[in-house]
């Protein structure tokens, strides 16, 4: 199992982790880094306002399994009692841009950012 | 969390947990009520909504001045088991959104009108985005801050989008929701770090950690029992909070949001926006980064290097960028850019002054910013937007009063002496100086001498309005200006604030003093 | 056959060690699964390939519709109601989380803890009803 580990960003050291033998925090740390950092590039290349919103989606729930596997680490409830508040709050979000959206294709026929061009600088 | 179990169950009930939120607790009954107001009332009579608007604000005021009085010797007061912090800071910035919140009702009534979107629940989302300020200003867990966050948060994205068959509107609402939405993302990873170092997300707890994370007996890298070095951690986690929240300050390089959404947006909803929402964000900055971060100032990890590159690149690129303007909105956007870096030196500087400083420079930049917007709400009418800078042209024959305000609003935003800007200056760049003296260090002089360089070449911009508004060619256009009662008080009271502040601050500065020096103290105790 | 005994030595090897398997045998069933769910439908569409009788008709190649012939193209754009109520469905939709864990402990230590509960998902409720209230009287939920 060392050997797996020592190719990793997270060098695998000092105590095993008491959930799972060998799939210790730093493989939910890293898939969620990776799953933080698709997002992030997704919302900078991607054109369409619907996928740059799917693409914001993806960082906070990158961030959720941050916060669950930290929680599952210290044994403490406040990491999973704060990804229930960002799943609702991201529902709530996702109404408003709904919302925003709406109002833009009603008005504009379009949803391609570079479209959205009258303010300039 | 399960302390809500464990604990003695008649402590649920805590009238004096209550009692610690009153003044929120009104705002929110009041907005809910606001919104039922709308679907109650015809179109005609939405303008009560506007009134109650403004008679709950000053409810709330009253009870935080109560809340005060009565336990301004107890400071701080946790309350609802560690998740709020009310002591002078949160007192402050709470008067604060509700003087802005105020003004920014005030003002708009009449902007509504003139676009025929007169709805109550303008005036409810105002509430409850003034809710989310009020809580962000206390909130001493990141559970309770990211909450409030996004409370004022989705409130000004739809705030903005309110002018719904405005493209302007649509547009701006869209790119400050897409950025803004991306922006609480990037933060809200920084917070999940910190709650990995601590292992909690009380701010109190993580700064304790961190200490400990940082003790030179901790080995090299501070490992966790899981292998997981802590430092690397606690430095990805800073770099991710501090991006997102120079994104919701809107400094560079995170500025460009700034500029469309304060262009598009209706133009109270750019008042409020570029003073309430700015000042939860240094309310938010502020808290985080001394209760829980201050304990990195002086270390490997030390964050100030970081926010005083940020704070000169923002001040050159807002102070730059305005000069070009001709959208008077998009030049205040850039101005507020440039404001929001020498807000940030009072963090660089770290001490008491630099405190006062942005305290009394957001007090001041909310009353003068709301009044200048005010006064290019007056110049809308149907027909005229009145958001051009050559739009005031010939303004001083026309309506000489209102010439003469928005000359001091701009002389007082660029940082005259006698205007409340100045005060707010002085105490930004005094902070840096002693703090550069403190610790015999040239850099933060060179930062405050270069801040001073910026602030004069931004009375180029400042000036220009008075210029055209006292030596352009007049207008054809005679008709009188469009004020509502409620306007001119607003413009009246916002102008009174600005002169007294800049005339005799010392009211100001000792009360500051007064409330802010627990934070000040805690936040040196980690050095 | 193999598969649940596969399982078998799986749930006895966490019997005996608490929970606590190597890396890859903890994750033993999650890989049986996965198995299983590919060669569920990959396996039907492969066996129907040689089994069916090859005829093709212009009818056959028509997208399916419940029976009824398709009129128009399938691309066509839905009415902004339908957007409308997704919004309100899904705001309503996840506050019943929050729901969930009041649930599970609302009858807890003891009744004061019960009343306290109850109280504060009525306040919860309360404001939901204020939206709800409102999205009604503007029509949001009008069809026509």
């Amino acid at each position: 199992m060392t050997e797996l580990a020592i190719n990793f960003p997270f060098a695998l050291q000092g105590a095993p982790a008491p959930q799972v033998q060998g799939i210790d925090l730093s493989w939910y740390l890293a898939l969620s880094a990776v799953l933080f950092t698709i997002g992030v590039v997704g919302v900078i290349i991607k054109r369409n306002v619907i996928s740059m919103f799917m693409c914001i989606e993806l960082m906070l729930n990158a961030v959720n399994l941050t916060f669950v596997a930290f929680a599952s680490y210290f044994r403490d409830v406040t990491g999973q009692l704060f990804v229930f508040i960002v799943m609702t709050v991201a529902a709530a979000e996702a109404a408003v841009g709904l919302g925003i959206i709406i109002a833009i294709f009603r008005n504009r026929e379009s949803l391609d950012v570079d479209d959205a061009n009258i303010l300039k600088l | 969390m399960f302390l809500l179990l464990q604990a003695n169950t008649t402590e649920l009930y805590s009238l004096r947990d209550l009692m610690l939120i009153a003044p929120e607790l009104i705002l929110t009954v009041c907005g809910c009520v606001a919104l039922v107001m709308e679907v109650v009332l015809p179109y005609r009579k939405s303008k009560w909504t506007a009134y109650f608007a403004l008679v709950s604000i000053g409810l709330a005021a009253a009870s935080l001045a109560s809340l005060y009085f009565a336990n301004r010797d107890l400071f701080p007061l946790d309350g609802f088991y560690g998740m709020l912090r009310i002591d002078g800071f949160a007192i402050l910035f709470k008067a604060i959104f509700l003087i802005g919140a105020a003004l920014t009702v005030a003002v708009s009534m009449r902007y509504l009108d003139v676009e025929g979107e007169q709805h109550g629940e303008y005036y409810a989302l105002v509430l409850f985005a003034t809710v989310g300020m009020m809580f962000l200003a206390c909130g001493f867990d990141l559970i309770s801050l990211y909450i409030s966050l996004e409370l004022m948060a989705l409130t000004f994205y739809v705030l903005v989008a309110f002018t719904k068959r405005e493209k302007r509107s649509n547009e701006a609402a869209m790119k400050y929701f897409l950025l803004g939405a991306f922006s609480s993302g990037i933060l809200l990873y920084g917070m999940s770090l910190l709650y990995g170092v601590a292992g909690s997300t009380n701010l109190g707890e993580i700064g304790r950690s961190i200490g400990v994370a940082l003790q030179p007996s901790v080995n090299e890298l501070g490992m966790m029992t899981s292998g997981i070095p802590l430092r690397p951690l606690i430095l990805l986690g800073v770099i991710a909070l501090s991006a997102g929240l120079f994104f919701k300050i809107s400094a560079v390089p995170f500025h460009m949001w700034a500029p469309d959404a304060y262009e598009g947006a209706p133009t109270p909803v750019t008042a409020f926006l570029s003073t309430g929402s700015k000042a939860a964000s240094f309310a938010l900055y502020l808290r985080i980064f001394t209760e829980a971060l201050g304990g990195l100032r002086g270390t490997a990890l030390d964050w100030a290097p970081l926010v005083a590159i940020v704070a000169a690149i923002t001040i050159l690129v807002g102070n730059w960028a305005a000069v070009t303007q001709e959208n008077s909105k998009r030049l205040l956007a850039y101005s507020s850019i440039s404001n929001a870096g020498y807000v940030l030196l009072g963090l660089v500087a770290g001490n008491s002054y630099g405190y006062i400083g942005i305290v009394i420079y957001l007090l001041v930049y909310t009353l003068m910013n709301i009044g200048a917007f005010g006064i290019i709400i007056s110049l809308r009418r149907r027909g005229i937007i009145g958001d051009n800078v050559n739009d005031m042209a010939g303004l001083a024959q026309k309506a000489p009063g209102m010439a003469a305000m928005m000359a001091i609003f701009m002389l007082s935003l660029g940082g005259l002496p006698a205007t409340g800007g100045f005060i707010g200056k002085y105490f930004l760049f005094g902070g840096l100086l002693q703090r550069g003296r403190l610790e015999e260090k040239s850099w933060y002089y060179w930062l405050a001498a270069w801040a001073i360089i910026n602030t004069v070449v931004s009375f180029y911009y400042y000036v220009r309005f008075i210029k055209v508004m006292y030596l352009g060619e007049r207008v054809a256009d005679d008709r009188p200006l469009a004020l509502s009662p409620a306007l001119r008080a607003a413009l009246v009271v916002s102008l009174i604030g600005v002169i007294i502040i800049g005339i005799y601050p010392q009211p100001f500065i000792d009360l500051a003093q007064k409330l802010i020096t627990p934070l000040t103290a805690g936040a040196l105790a980690f050095r | 056959m193999m598969l649940s005994l596969i399982l078998q030595q799986e749930l006895a090897r966490m019997q005996t060690t608490g929970g606590v398997g190597s890396p890859v045998t903890a994750y033993w069933p999650i890989m049986v699964f996965l198995v299983v769910a590919i060669i569920f439908p990959v396996l039907p569409i492969v066996l129907g390939r040689f089994l069916r009788p090859m005829m093709y008709s212009k009818t056959k190649a028509r997208p399916y519709e419940c029976g009824i012939d398709p009129k128009t193209e399938a691309h066509d754009r839905f009415t902004v109601r339908y957007y409308i109520v997704a919004m309100l469905f899904l705001i309503f939709d996840v506050e019943t989380i929050f729901l969930l864990p009041w649930a599970i402990i609302f009858m807890g230590e003891d009744f004061t803890f019960t009343k306290f509960a109850l109280l504060e998902m009525f306040i919860f409720i309360g404001i939901l009803i204020v939206g709800y209230y409102y999205a009604w009287r503007k029509g949001a939920l009008e069809w026509a």
